[in-house]
């Protein structure tokens, strides 16, 4: 299996070189494979955020290795890194979770449309298909505001999904649903994961749901407990 | 969406079209204030092109006169010697030297239209026991009536004159207690003595050239002034009106004449439209910068609002630059329909207050000039000033950090 994700003593520290310097991240050894399932806890304050923003390429560690897919992204440009995030990670957050200017299928859209600059029909087509594996082929041309929290996030997973991604990370995804929509959102990407093979990173308070990953990691005080 | 816009314009005309309270408010801004300036343009423009056809309609372009008379004392003759004050010789009523040829060297010029000699000097009109100061116009009328229209300000009578004739004005007519038909006595200080006829009545609408002025036949003044086979000036007109300065001092460098272009006798009219041309220019360019802050002010805001969608777009792979031109793309497009209502709004207002701004005699205040022009560099320039305007809130949008909008 290929290693999607690897990272080596990341570390990362806030307001370097002044006197208030604070590390955060002290050290994080952490591989994902293809096809992983892997749920990251610890409580607030704890690091897994910012972790999950490095590993999103969003934000740079201050020293270690990230490599996704094989690539060493320390010696990336702030472009190159844009394109990588866009053609590799698919991003699931646990709000604002859609743009509101646009219907949801067009917000399925989106990241090919960053990508390929224009709007085409195979877009569509695709964008059509992954609202149709979500279950929401009915309410493709419904706003992204008038949707319910469940629906919205279920949107934003075909949205994940949009790129083909390797990996999709996923920042407490059910954190703002009900029991029941969050079952369902995290029933839904544990299938995508076993039909497509889709590697996931979830950040979760959620044990219940964690149990349901095939690994836990725990992050506790900047490093893997 | 439109398959063929790219993403930076879908997403500005939708982020436009979602804040649509705010786009319109800033559009009816950027409208009012392209109104304003096409308004003051094309009126301004109207206004001045009213003068000058007024200016040029009573008066010629170019005038030849005699030189001035000068004194030459002869200070190199043996044995005389110069007076402390040396004056100034009376200017005479003389006539321009060899002036036909003058006339047909002026008439073979190709840039000069229409070349009318005339005699004026002053008189005195009599009636019954009453007189006036008057001023003499002796002319050729077929050629001196393409110069100043004195047939348009004919108010009794018709414009003919006859040897023994003489068009007058409204209030000489008034003072004179004469009317159309009556005769009335003219006699100059250089003794000439006629009884003419009043042929016709004028209003030049302006009092003074109501009282004085007076139109009769070249011989008929000659003769009147003692003049004969004389003219005192040489009226032309001439094919660019802008050129006559140059052609003014082409004629005075080559003929032993004075030769004065409207330009010059009217100095104080260009001064005069130059200070409302800087006062314009002063005031486009307020409303213009007053605009700019307002489409910057409503982006900033827009970019404020707006920085999740911004971190979330820029989460899944979209590039400063694309950030950066849906914004600017938006001022854009703000600043060009903005211009296209403005335009309208100015348009209309145009429209309007030349249908009921009217001078004194009813008519028209100024000309209405709606160039194609005026609304293309309008447009033009509206669009540039809200891209200009977008940059400073299309760099803040794209230089957000992805974490902090997104957690913000």
């Amino acid at each position: 299996m290929a290693e999607v994700l690897k990272l080596e003593q990341i570390r990362k520290s806030y307001n370097v070189g002044t006197a208030v310097e604070t590390e955060v991240l002290h050290g994080i050894d952490l591989a994902m494979q293809s096809g992983d399932f892997l749920a990251l806890m610890g409580p607030s304050g704890s690091g897994k955020s910012t972790l999950l923003n490095i590993i999103g390429l969003l934000d740079r560690p201050t020293s270690g290795l990230l490599a996704i897919d094989g690539v060493d992204t320390a010696t990336l440009g702030d472009a190159a890194l844009t394109q990588l995030r866009g053609q590799t990670i698919g991003f699931i957050f646990q709000y604002h979770y859609l743009i509101s200017a646009f219907t949801a299928c067009e917000n399925v859209m989106m990241p090919m449309l960053v990508d390929k600059g224009h709007p085409d029909a195979e877009m569509r087509a695709r964008a059509e298909q992954l609202l149709d594996r979500v279950g929401l082929s009915r309410w493709r041309d419904n706003n992204a505001t008038n949707m319910s929290g469940g629906q919205q996030q279920r949107v934003a997973i075909a949205r994940a999904l949009a790129m083909d991604p390797d990996l999709v990370l996923a920042d407490e995804p059910t954190g703002n649903l009900d029991t029941k929509s969050a079952d369902a959102v995290f029933e839904l990407m544990r299938q995508i994961n076993r039909e497509r093979g889709t590697t996931f990173l979830i950040v979760t308070h959620n044990d219940d749901l964690a149990k349901r990953c095939d690994r836990i990691v725990t992050v506790v005080d900047g490093r893997v407990a | 969406m439109k398959s063929w816009l790219p993403f930076e314009w879908i997403a500005a005309v939708r982020f436009l079209l979602e804040g649509l309270m705010q786009t319109l408010v800033i559009l009816a801004g950027i409208a009012i204030g392209v109104g304003v300036i096409v308004f003051m343009s094309a009126m301004l423009a109207g206004l001045q092109a009213n003068f000058i056809k007024r200016v040029l309609t009573s008066q010629p372009q170019i005038q030849l006169i005699p030189p001035d008379q000068v004194a030459r004392p002869l200070r190199t003759d043996k044995g005389t010697i110069e007076a402390a004050i040396v004056q100034r010789p009376t200017q005479r009523v003389l006539s321009i030297d060899q002036w036909p040829k003058i006339r047909v060297e002026m008439q073979n010029r190709p840039d000069i239209v229409t070349v009318a000699p005339t005699v004026s000097g002053s008189g005195l009109a009599l009636r019954g026991d009453t007189n006036r100061a008057i001023t003499l116009t002796g002319i050729e009328p077929e050629v001196y009536f393409r110069i100043v229209r004195v047939p348009d300000y004919i108010v009794a009578g018709g414009s003919q004159i006859t040897s023994e004739g003489i068009l007058i004005g409204t209030e000489l007519a008034k003072d004179l207690g004469a009317s159309l038909g009556d005769k009335i006595n003219v006699t100059t200080a250089m003794g000439g003595n006629r009884i003419l006829t009043i042929n016709g009545i004028f209003d030049l609408g302006n009092k003074g050239a109501n009282q004085r002025s007076t139109f009769v036949a070249l011989r008929t003044a000659q003769s009147l002034l003692g003049l004969i086979g004389g003219v005192t000036s040489i009226d032309l007109t001439v094919t660019d009106i802008y050129a006559a300065e140059t052609i003014a001092r082409e004629i005075a460098a080559m003929l032993p004449v004075q030769a004065d272009s409207w330009i010059k006798t009217n100095a104080q009219f260009f001064t005069a439209v130059q200070a409302q041309q800087n006062s314009n220019t002063l005031i486009r360019a307020f409303v213009g910068l007053s605009v700019a802050f307002g489409i910057a002010a409503v982006l900033i805001v827009s970019v404020i609002q707006r920085s999740k969608d911004i971190g979330i777009l820029r989460a899944m792979g979209t590039k400063r630059e694309q950030i950066l031109r849906v914004f600017l793309i938006q001022g854009g497009i703000l600043g060009f329909l903005g211009a296209l209502i403005g335009s309208a709004l100015g348009a209309f207002a145009l429209i309007v207050w030349h249908r009921y701004a009217r001078q004194v005699d009813g008519s028209e205040l100024f000309p209405l000039i709606l160039e194609t022009q005026l609304f293309v560099m309008a447009s033009g320039l509206a669009t540039l000033t809200g891209v200009v305007a977008a940059i400073a809130p299309a760099l803040r949008a794209a230089n957000l950090d992805p974490v902090v909008a997104i957690r913000g």
